[in-house]
């Protein structure tokens, strides 16, 4: 499903720890309109519950979150 | 998610590299979740705002058992914490630390004042602490703002998050 939708910006944040991944996220989103999608890739293991914290505290949606070969790929939509 | 912006409020009060990242940190993250956030910074806290101190932050390994031996093959030949008083033994740990902190790609503490600065957290210098350390406000990077005890306890009482780091 998720490959069907049109993804705005990839953010690619392999490498990179807490708290750089949900701030490059929190500055993408707020650069996209609503209803629009950022993918995020990620390596951290901690970028998984924090991507779910962030939707949580913004209200922004998590349309996927998976792994692959190590690399998590996050599909954020901005909700308002 | 509630109607009313969350707010944290911290005080960071130590002056050593490794506990300048927490409230950074945790400052950073909780404005990129649209949080408001306030750091109050006092007595060693506030070299975390001096401009010249900030960028020279230590680790010090006096009384500091955390800290890994030095050839990370050999575990047994860690070094005993009374030898983290002996000259140089500071600067070494320091050069440790910086060395894991660039490999991790983690931000300096420069860098990480200026993600504050851009998330508008409000960085406020203990004036108590700026009287009794000599510190006057053109030591510190323009956008620390003096103020007291009362300024950050009325700041706190409304806040979800309070933390002393």
């Amino acid at each position: 499903m998720a490959e069907t939708m049109k993804i705005q910006q990839t953010l690619d944040c392999k490498g990179l720890l807490c708290p750089l991944p949900i701030i490059k996220l929190s500055k993408a989103i707020k650069g996209i309109q609503v209803g629009e999608i950022v993918e995020m890739l990620a390596t951290d293991p901690g970028s998984v519950p924090d991507v779910k914290a962030f939707q949580a505290q913004t209200g922004h949606e998590i349309l996927a979150s998976e792994q692959q070969a190590g690399v998590y790929r996050f599909l954020v939509k901005r909700t308002k | 998610m509630g109607e009313k912006t969350k707010r944290l409020a911290m005080v960071a009060s130590k002056g050593t590299l490794d506990q300048a990242y927490p409230p950074l940190i945790l400052a950073t993250t909780a404005a990129a979740m649209g949080w408001e956030v306030g750091i109050f910074f006092t007595f060693y806290g506030l070299d975390i705002l001096h401009k010249k101190r900030l960028e020279h932050l230590q680790v010090s390994p006096v009384g500091n058992p955390a800290m890994p031996p030095p050839i990370p093959a050999i575990p047994m030949l860690k070094v005993p914490t009374f030898m983290g008083a002996l000259p140089g033994m500071t600067a070494m740990a320091t050069t440790m630390m910086k060395g894991w902190m660039a490999k991790a790609k983690l931000p300096t503490v420069k860098e990480m004042l200026d993600l504050c600065v851009e998330a508008d957290v409000q960085l406020i210098a203990c004036a108590t602490t700026m009287g009794v350390m000599g510190i006057r406000q053109e030591d510190l990077i323009p956008q620390a703002q003096c103020a007291g005890a009362t300024t950050f306890l009325d700041y706190a009482s409304a806040a979800d998050v309070s933390l002393f780091i």
